[in-house]
Parts: structure tokens; sequence; C-alpha cells
């Protein structure tokens, strides 16, 4: 594995007149209400590892209160922390001086706010040459390059405007467009659709995976929502009351929830729309190669049920049944394979949802067969497997229910 | 009883002592004010140069030419006819009841005052806004010039500087300069966290911060505080005016002790009318600058 290009260690931050002082308690392991009620300390992060790698989106998730904003704004050192240490790119953050930490800000790292923190008095084109205008750029370029940015998210004609004469999600893509003009390589948004519609927050989500598949920033994204967080994230970190509680890929996450209060939030996930196909599917048991007819039924019969997917050396063919294939060797045994010969289904891909596939799954009476790009075939999926999809997790029910209780009281 | 006389009489210092530390207090006062009143006074001398000047070039400047600057003033901060016309016919009528002479010295002396007050009061008002410690000892004396009367704190000033312009001045910025403080200081402190946030995370250094983004956005609340500043010191006119400040002042004073009704009307409704003014142009000015708050578009 390459060396990652954040790593957080050791992290712990504590809000209150005396940090440090407090300290021993938390690594004592006092609890988030105990260390407030009998010092007036909240516990904002405690002990955060994390390792993030150049050109992933790397999302943060966790209930109103879990620290989330006060993780991202360690990353720039929008808030000290008490204790840790924050390198990026191998350079310690915290040994930064503070005209070091200002280039350091400049030029490593953007910015997006969920309240969008567009400056009110500036024109839109004058917002999102912000970080040029800060770094001293001079003012033709820096319009050119604004101009350059505001047509990429779609706002070309709003440049004069001011941000209160836009709607939401136009006012955060300036927000976007103003931390992409920088040509910073790390991004950071906290919760930067949060405060969006629906509607627009999915554009907004497309928006961004589409430009990252161009631009292959490092993101590290913020967001309460898991549906949000399976969408975009290449890797997943469950905050709780300032600890990470697991993190992993999103099917990780999704399939192996490492305690109930994960669990609780991957149950109110759409299972279907959030796994692909690859994650559910069984190996290709059933599969003949031959090339006539009747060596495919001897291999047919060695095989536990009545039909099998047909392969050769140019991949993935089709599906064919006992029974055609007994019909045809009556005909003709020492017969190459016809198109006619296999039966109507469908193929699909590793990577599509399961949520799209499953019409085609319950239409056919055969288990689907799964083809990459290349025309190989990489497994089955079987009705049973898209069924357990919408199984509920197995766990004790009311074990899950009471956390999730305790979740909304919070 | 005997010993239970204090529960009748208020048990007070004793009058030797209460004359023994007045003797001391204004021996040593005017220990002060012999030894540094020069020093003082030299200090003020490029002020004080400076009010006379100005002063006379009101006064000597041909009457239609101040009215023409000052209709150009006007029209340059508000762009509004209606208000050009308005200020104009009001100095005329004003000159036109034999008042234009007065109307300048107080024009000239208001002007001054407002100027030092925003001098002062702004830098003040940003330093107090950088910190919780810095307002927390600002705030009690900003409550102490504005509530202890102005005579009070006139005493000494004339004590040190007797009696002239620049006590007045001094007198008129004491009165006037809380508010804009104030004011600066609450603006910087309103302004949206999240947007100075933006500013940090983009790399601004203080300076950019400063001007960049918290003053400007500050700047309806400044505007604000400038312009209640303009008023009190137009307030303090006939104060000022017992201490040697000439102007419209003066024949209010007269007025008061020979009860000349019509005079002191008159005077009086013309400080209204100066107050009138400058407060609709520097409204109009200040909401003119900040058109983005309205969501229209700059010219
Ligand atoms: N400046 C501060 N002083 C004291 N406590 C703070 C401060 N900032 C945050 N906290 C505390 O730290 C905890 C985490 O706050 P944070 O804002 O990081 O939560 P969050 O996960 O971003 O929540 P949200 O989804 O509501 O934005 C909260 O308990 C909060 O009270
Ligand atoms: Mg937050």
């Amino acid at each position: 594995m390459t060396e990652p290009l954040i790593k957080i260690q050791g992290l712990y931050k504590l809000f209150g007149e005396n940090p440090k002082q407090v300290m021993p308690r938390v690594k004592a392991g006092e609890s988030k209400d105990k260390i407030l009620a009998e010092t007036g300390h909240t516990l904002g992060l405690k002990d955060i590892n994390l390792e993030i790698q150049q050109g992933e989106i790397y999302v943060i998730m966790g209930l109103s209160g879990s620290g989330k904003s006060t993780l991202i704004r360690h990353f720039n050192r929008l808030i000290d922390p008490t204790e840790g240490v924050i390198s990026i790119e191998g350079t310690d953050v915290m040994k930064l001086s503070s005209k070091e930490l200002q280039d350091f800000r400049r030029h490593k790292m953007s910015m997006v706010f969920q309240r969008f923190g567009l400056m009110p008095h500036r024109s839109v084109i004058e917002n999102v040459a912000y970080g040029l205008t800060v770094q001293g750029v001079p003012k033709e370029q820096r319009l050119a390059k604004a101009q350059e940015w505001l047509d990429t998210v779609g706002l070309n004609g709003y440049e004069q405007q001011y941000p209160s004469q836009l709607s939401g999600g136009q006012q955060q893509r300036v927000g976007l467009a103003r931390a992409l003009s920088t040509d910073a390589e790390i991004l950071l948004m906290d919760e930067a659709f949060s405060a969006l519609d629906p509607l627009i927050r999915s554009e907004m989500q497309d928006q961004l995976i589409e430009l990252q598949e161009t631009l292959h920033k490092t993101i590290i994204f913020i967001t309460h929502d898991l549906d949000e967080a399976l969408r975009i994230g290449d890797k997943i970190a469950i905050l709780k009351d300032g600890e990470v509680v697991q993190q992993g890929t999103p099917d990780d996450i999704l399939l192996n929830p490492a305690t109930d209060y994960v669990e609780a939030f991957v149950k109110d996930v759409n299972r279907a729309r959030a796994l692909t196909v690859e994650t559910v599917m069984r190996p290709p048991a059933r599969r003949i190669t031959a090339d006539t007819i009747g060596e495919a039924l001897q291999q047919m019969k060695k095989i536990k049920g009545d039909y099998a997917y047909h392969v050769t050396e140019d991949g993935y063919q089709g599906i064919v049944t006992q029974d055609s294939l007994e019909q045809a060797s009556k005909a003709n045994a020492d017969e190459q394979f016809e198109t006619c010969e296999y039966q109507d289904v469908p193929t699909i891909s590793p990577d599509a949802a399961i949520e799209s596939v499953i019409t085609d799954s319950l239409a056919s009476d055969f288990s689907l067969p799964v083809v990459d790009d290349d025309g190989n075939l990489k497994g089955e999926l079987t009705r049973k497997s898209v069924a357990e999809v919408f199984a509920e997790p197995e766990e004790s029910e009311v074990d899950a229910d009471s956390n999730k209780e305790a979740l909304v009281s919070k | 009883m005997a010993d239970s006389s204090w529960l009748e009489r208020f048990p007070q210092m004793s009058r030797a002592d209460l004359t023994v530390i007045r003797k001391s207090l204004d021996g040593a006062y005017r220990n002060f004010s012999r030894e540094y009143g020069e020093a003082i006074e030299s200090f003020f001398e490029p002020l004080l140069q400076f009010l006379v000047w100005f002063e006379k070039l009101l006064i000597t400047t041909p009457w239609w030419l101040v009215l023409i600057v000052c209709a150009g003033l006007v029209y340059a901060a508000s762009r509004s006819w209606k208000l050009v016309i308005g200020s104009v016919v009001s100095l005329l009528l004003v000159g036109y009841f034999g008042m234009w002479e007065d109307m300048m010295r107080t024009m000239s002396i208001i002007t001054v005052c407002t100027m030092l007050a925003i001098a002062l009061g702004i830098p003040i008002g940003i330093v107090m806004a950088r910190s919780n410690r810095t307002q927390a000892i600002i705030t009690p004396m900003l409550d102490v010039m504005q509530t202890l009367p102005a005579f009070v704190y006139l005493i000494p000033v004339v004590m040190l500087l007797g009696i002239g312009k620049i006590p007045g001045v001094i007198a008129v910025v004491i009165y006037g300069i809380p508010p804009v403080i104030r004011l600066t200081n609450l603006g910087i402190r309103l302004v949206d966290k999240e947007v100075l946030e933006a500013a940090t995370a983009y790399g601004a250094s203080t300076t950019q911060r400063l001007f960049g983004v918290q003053i400007p956005l500050a700047m309806p609340t400044i505007m604000a505080g400038i312009n209640q500043t303009i008023m009190m010191a137009l307030s303090m006119v006939v104060i000022a005016s017992m201490i040697g400040v000439k102007g419209l002042g003066q024949p209010v004073l007269k007025s008061i002790t020979n009860q000349y009704f019509t005079l002191g009307l008159l005077n009086g409704l013309a400080i209204v009318a100066l107050a009138i003014i400058f407060d609709r142009v520097s409204q109009a000015y200040a909401k003119r600058t900040q058109a983005h708050l309205q969501g229209f578009k700059h010219d």
C-alpha cells in the first residue's frame, strides 16, 4: 500500500478553559457526559486515527454533535488539537509557523462550507476568485480562472449577481467553484450538501462524482446521511461522541456493521440501492466449457441443477438447459453449439446496483449471469441473494431498536 | 444611647478629612496642570491651527461657493436631488435669518469633531472586537463617558487648557465618540462566523480578513454609529459654547440668560436643520454603499 496523503494519529480535542488538566480523565476512559458535568469541558474528539489515500473520497459521518465539524476543522487547523499528530504529505501541520500555515491553506487545501460561507458583499465571480485574490494573483488572471470554474459548475451568466440573489443550490455551486479555483489538491467539504433539498442534493452529488473523475482530488466529505456517504464515498469513517466506531469501504459497513450504533444507521439505508451486484453474487459453479453438444451434456450431468452457463475462450456465451441439450443431442451429438440453444436471459454487470436488476432477476427462471465489461463470467446472482438484501440484518431486533431510540432522543 | 446616633444620622466622614482629600486632590491636579499644561497645549497646537484655518476658510469663502460645494457633497454622498434641494433651501433660510457665519462656525467644529471621533473610534472599536478582555475594560469607560454630565469632565479640561476651541473639541469628542466605538465593535463581532472562517481557510492574513471581510461586513453597523456620533456632537453645541466655542450655541446661551425667545428658537432650529442634513445625507450614503444587502445591483 502506498504512503497515505493524510495521516492523523492519536488526535484529541477538549473544549474548555484548561484542556491539558482534564486530559488524564479522558485517557482514563471517563465518558463525555461525566467529563462535561464534572469539569465543564466538552470532549470534542477522542483518539482519532485516520489514513487517507491520495485521490479517494473519504467520508466522515455521524449524527449531529458527534464531532464531524470539529474533526474536519483540524485538517486545515481552523481548530487546534489538544493532542495528536496531523501530517499531510509527511509534513506535520502542527509544526508550521503561522506564515507557513497561511501558505499551506492557500495552496494545499480548500474548503466548502455547510452554510456556504460566501461573502455577501462580493459578487459571485469575486467570490469564486477569492482564494486567488488572497494569494495575490493579478486581477485579470484570477477573473479568467474564476470564469472557467463558474462555467464548469453551470453558473454562466451569474457573474455579477450577489450571493443573496441566488438559490441555495446555486450558492453552493459558487462555494464549490471557489474551492476548485485554487487548484488545491485536497478538498474539505463540511456537510456541503446538507442544506439543499433532496433533488438538488443528488444533482450536486452527481456533479461532484463527475468532476472527481477528471480531477482526482483527495476529498474529505462530511455528512450525516448514510445514503449520501455510500453514494460518493470510497471509504467511510463513522463517528460517535467524538470517537471513530468503524471505518472501511461502503460495502464493509453495510455488510458488517461493527456496533449497534452503526447497525442502527445501516438499517435505514436502502440497501438495494447502496449494494452492488458484485457484493452479493455467488461464484459461478455451473459452467460448461464444451465445444460440442455431446460433451456439454456430459458436463451438464455432473452439475447440480438443470441448466448451466456456457463459457468459451471468448468469454460468456449463454445459458443452456439440460432439456434443450438432450433434445439437440438426439439429432446430432457431435454438432457445435448454436445460438438457438441458448436461453433468452439478460446479463448483468457486477457494478450495477441491486435495485436496478430486481425486475430482471424476478422475471427470469434462472440465476442471472454476472458478466463484466470484457465479457468474462464473474458470478451468478441468485434470487435468494437478492431477497437477502431486503431482509433485516440478523441481530436481536429489540437491541437495535432500543439503541436507535437512544440515538434519536439525544 | 449616644453610641447609636449613627442610626439616626448617616455616619459620614468628618468634615476635616473631606477637606484634606479635596485639598490634596485639587492641589495635585493644579500642580499637574502647571507642570504639564504647556506641553499638553503645544500637543494640541496643530489641531488648534487646523480648526482656526478651517473655520476661517468656511467664513471667508463666498456664501454661494460654500453652498455649491455643500450641494456637490450632498449629491456625491446620496445621489438624490431631493436631498440636495432640501439641504440648499434650509441652508439658504438659515443664512437669510442672519445666522450664516455662526452656522459656518458650528459646521466647522462639528466636521472636525466627527472626523476625530471616527479616526479614533473605529480603531478603538476594532481593538475592542479583537479580545473579550479589552472589551471588558473599555465598555465601562464608555458608559462613564456617556453618563457623566459634560460639566464634570469640562472642569479638569478647562483647568488644563483654559477656555477656547480645544477644550470644546475635547468635550464634544468625549461625549460623541462612544457610539462609533460601540457599534464598530458590535459590527465586527456580528460578522458571520462561517464567512470569516472561509476567509481563514483560504489563507487570508489578519489584515486581509480585517479589510476584506470584517470591516466591509460591519459597515452598516459602523455607519449607524457614525450617524449617532454626529447627532450627539450636534447636541453638544450649546454646552460647548459655555466654554468659549463660537457658533450657533452662543446665541442660544445668550437667549437663556436674557430670555430672548425668538433668538433662541431661530438658532435652535438652525441646529436642528444642520442635524437633519447630516443625518439624512450620511444615512443615504450608507444605504447606497450597501446595495448588495437589498439585493440591488451596484452600478
Ligand atoms: N467552540 C466550541 N466550544 C465548546 N464546545 C464545542 C465547540 N465546538 C464544538 N463543540 C462541541 O463539540 C461537539 C461536536 O461538535 P461538532 O460541531 O463537531 O458536531 P458535528 O458533528 O459537526 O454536528 P452537526 O452535524 O450538528 O454539525 C459538540 O458536543 C459541541 O458542543
Ligand atoms: Mg457540523
